[in-house]
């Protein structure tokens, strides 16, 4: 592992995408192991803007397109990590990834393994995730389950314009391959860059305290478990707010030491439900904090469908109000009889 | 940096280049100078103990020692070839049907057979042999082969990355990616096709409509070179000529070989299913060893006590494997969990944990 940055100068207030830009800068100019590639990550300066003028900066041989095959961009990076450097690739949007599915799940996230950890392969593949930005098809994919059930993969997703920049540096300086989630809905929200890293680079953290219920979620869904939080408030429940920033290795300590104090969690994420990310954490939570659950771990997520065109995308994504809704059926009030299990569940039916 | 070359030089000649025949004659049709006696003497060796290694392999599955062995016998020419081609500094990416390439690259046969045998890492320190571990996936290598020719080359080093791959992988989309990224970025990679008619039991007209292999390279804008692949000398010319346009800066080359698999894909194969005994035979009359054996006769530079020496010295090797492989493999289960991240996490380590327990307890 190279040095982590501990500390940046005074960046003020940037867009998650100004955040991402600055991280790459900064990571280039501190090794020159670090190369950029991918579609359009040069003159166009990426189609999210995230790469705009490195290369003009840093050179076609640091920064460079690449031609259009993704299972090519993420094997010429094993190869060239084998070699020493460490490359930042871009996958342009979520589902064009998947030609890349062999390349990252039977070499990129085997090698360190194969050769009893010879071969190390510090890659950062950088993937726009998430929808609720009126794309069309393939282009809104939250691809997270995948890779996290993938072991050698770490897979992070940053909420938050100041963790954008602080995650990515931390996976450029990772010596394992790191799977780097954008949840491109929030590219463009502003805040302040810290100057020091929130956290370590795989801990969750605690967004906002409360005492009554543990909203858990990463990535795009952060602001809105916050406004859920606010919302929350007015109806008397507090509830407690965890970004998880890490997807794995997964950081059951935090999780868990608020799911035991307030006794209710409700995961949410955007991705189908089905075997999805948050049935993980649910049944861990389970294991781990069972004497303390007052209610069931509830989910809230996007439905067991392909991503929805942009009209009708806003009936998938979890909502404020979704979120409330599943808080409110966590038993606060033992008198209500929960319904059973729902009529048409039974997939012989 | 745009190379500009004239294309007309990319297509492959219509007959296969040779320089020693079927027969073991030297031909005169190709413009290329065969190999210095010494070189084609050391194919002869490489060859010889390389076979002798195959077969003991093949036995080792029989006896239990190896869990599967994809045998390379009747592609002798182009795993020595090869090898003998390339310089240290350069890199090899192998495929599972590489073994003979390797133990001739000086790799101990044992480490070459460890994931064959049945562990789950590939025996050898890449590093130490510049060799890639044997790729199981089809195609996937070639694509590490580029990418590790172009960081060299943007280190300024005149390292070559030579990339093995079968007729079937050239159907697979990962090879199209190698070829294509490797013309566009002008990386210094060789691509060695050795054609042996069959992707298991799939011939070669069911993968391609292409006329030869080799014509696929013109359409990616690189050389593509069509070869006897059975003729060990005129392997180790092209792709040493392969390699020099790498080092001059000339980007890559796509190299088919032709050549035949002798024996089953692998021992738990019945090629009797798909291809009969006549075509096999027909393509033992173009042995690569018996034709490199008879014209080193024929100019005087082998004879009878060199070759029993060489089949002596193949006779020790596969003895001191035998005896290597017979001995029970040491088996860590604990390691299991050592490298699948550099630093291994607390997960890891409390499921680390859970099996010492259980072994601990199984043991008293």
């Amino acid at each position: 592992m190279t040095a982590v940055a501990e500390k940046a100068e005074k960046l003020g207030d940037l867009t998650m995408a100004g955040a991402l830009n600055r991280a790459l800068a900064d990571e280039l100019r501190a090794d020159d192991r670090v190369l950029v590639y991918g579609e359009d990550v040069a003159a166009l300066g990426g189609v999210f803007r995230v790469t705009d003028g490195l290369a003009a900066e840093f050179g076609e041989r640091r920064v460079f397109d690449s031609p259009l095959a993704e299972s090519g961009i993420v094997g010429t990076a094993i190869g060239m990590a084998m070699h020493g450097l460490r490359p930042v690739v871009e996958m342009q949007f979520d589902a064009f990834a998947y030609p890349a599915f062999e390349q990252i799940t039977s070499h990129l996230a085997k090698l360190h393994n194969r050769t009893r950890g010879r071969i190390t392969l510090p890659v950062v593949i950088r993937i726009p995730y998430g929808g609720g930005i009126g794309g069309v098809e393939h282009h809104c994919d939250s691809s997270e389950a995948y890779w996290v059930s993938t072991p050698g993969l770490k897979v992070v997703a940053p909420g938050t314009a100041s963790d954008a920049y602080w995650l990515l540096r931390q996976a450029i300086a990772c010596d394992d391959p790191v799977i780097f989630l954008e949840p491109k809905r929030r590219y463009w929200a502003k805040e302040e860059i810290s100057a020091e890293p929130a956290a370590q680079f795989h801990q969750a953290l605690v967004r906002r305290a409360g005492d009554d219920v543990t909203l858990i979620g990463y990535g795009s869904m952060v602001p809105t478990l916050l406004e859920t939080a606010d919302a929350a408030a007015q109806d008397g429940i507090s509830a407690e707010v965890i970004d998880l920033r890490s997807l794995s290795p997964f950081d059951d300590q935090t999780v868990v030491a608020s799911v035991r104090r307030t006794g209710r969690a409700v995961v949410v994420h955007e991705a189908s439900g089905f075997a999805g990310f948050g049935a993980e954490i649910a049944a861990r939570l389970t294991e781990q904090c069972f004497h303390q659950l007052h209610a069931p771990i509830g989910r809230v997520t996007g439905f067991d469908i392909p991503y929805p065109p942009p009209m009708l995308e806003k009936h998938h994504l979890p909502s404020v109000d979704r979120i409330l809704d599943a808080v409110d059926r966590l038993q606060f009030d033992d008198t209500v009889v929960l319904p059973s299990t729902p009529a048409g569940t039974d997939p012989n039916a | 940096m745009t190379v500009v070359t004239p294309s007309a030089g990319f297509l492959p000649t219509t007959a296969p280049r040779c320089l020693i025949d079927a027969d073991g004659h030297a031909t005169s049709a190709d413009p290329a100078r065969l190999p210095d006696r010494e070189v084609l003497l050391e194919l002869f060796r490489l060859m010889s103990v390389g076979r002798r290694f195959d077969t003991q392999a093949t036995a080792l599955t029989k006896q239990g020692r190896l869990a599967v062995y994809p045998s390379a016998r009747g592609q002798e020419a182009c795993q020595v070839g090869v090898v003998t081609a390339m310089a240290q500094r350069d890199w090899l990416f192998p495929t599972y049907r590489d073994s003979m390439a390797l133990v001739s690259r000086g790799i101990n046969p044992v480490e070459v057979l460890t994931l064959l045998r049945g562990d789950w890492h590939c025996g050898y320190d890449p590093y130490l042999h510049r060799t890639g571990p044997q790729c199981t996936p089809l195609a996937t290598n070639t694509l590490h082969a580029v990418g590790l020719a172009h960081a060299a080359r943007l280190a300024g080093e005149d390292t070559v990355a030579v990339v093995l791959l079968g007729d079937g992988a050239t159907s697979e989309g990962d090879t199209h990616e190698a070829l294509n990224i490797a013309a566009v970025w002008q990386a210094p990679v060789v691509f060695l096709v050795q054609n042996n008619g069959y992707a298991i039991s799939v011939p070669l007209a069911k993968q391609t409509r292409a006329e030869t292999l080799a014509h696929k390279g013109i359409g990616y804008g690189m050389p593509g070179v069509l070869i006897d692949g059975n003729d060990a000398a005129m392997v180790h010319v092209a792709v040493t000529e392969a390699i020099e346009r790498g080092r001059r800066g000339e980007g890559p080359t796509l190299i088919e070989a032709l050549t035949y698999r002798i024996e089953a894909h692998t021992n738990a194969d019945d090629a009797s299913r798909y291809r009969d005994d006549a075509e096999v035979t027909s393509w033992l009359a173009r042995d690569p060893l018996s034709r490199l054996q008879t014209y080193l006769q024929d100019q005087g530079l082998l004879d009878e006590a060199g070759i029993a020496a060489i089949a002596d010295e193949g006779e020790t090797r596969a003895a001191r494997l035998r005896a290597a492989m017979n001995a029970d493999p040491v088996t860590d289960p604990a390691e299991l969990f050592a490298n699948i991240y550099t630093e291994p996490t607390a997960a890891l380590r409390s499921q680390a944990a859970e099996l010492a327990e259980e072994l601990a307890a199984e043991a008293s």
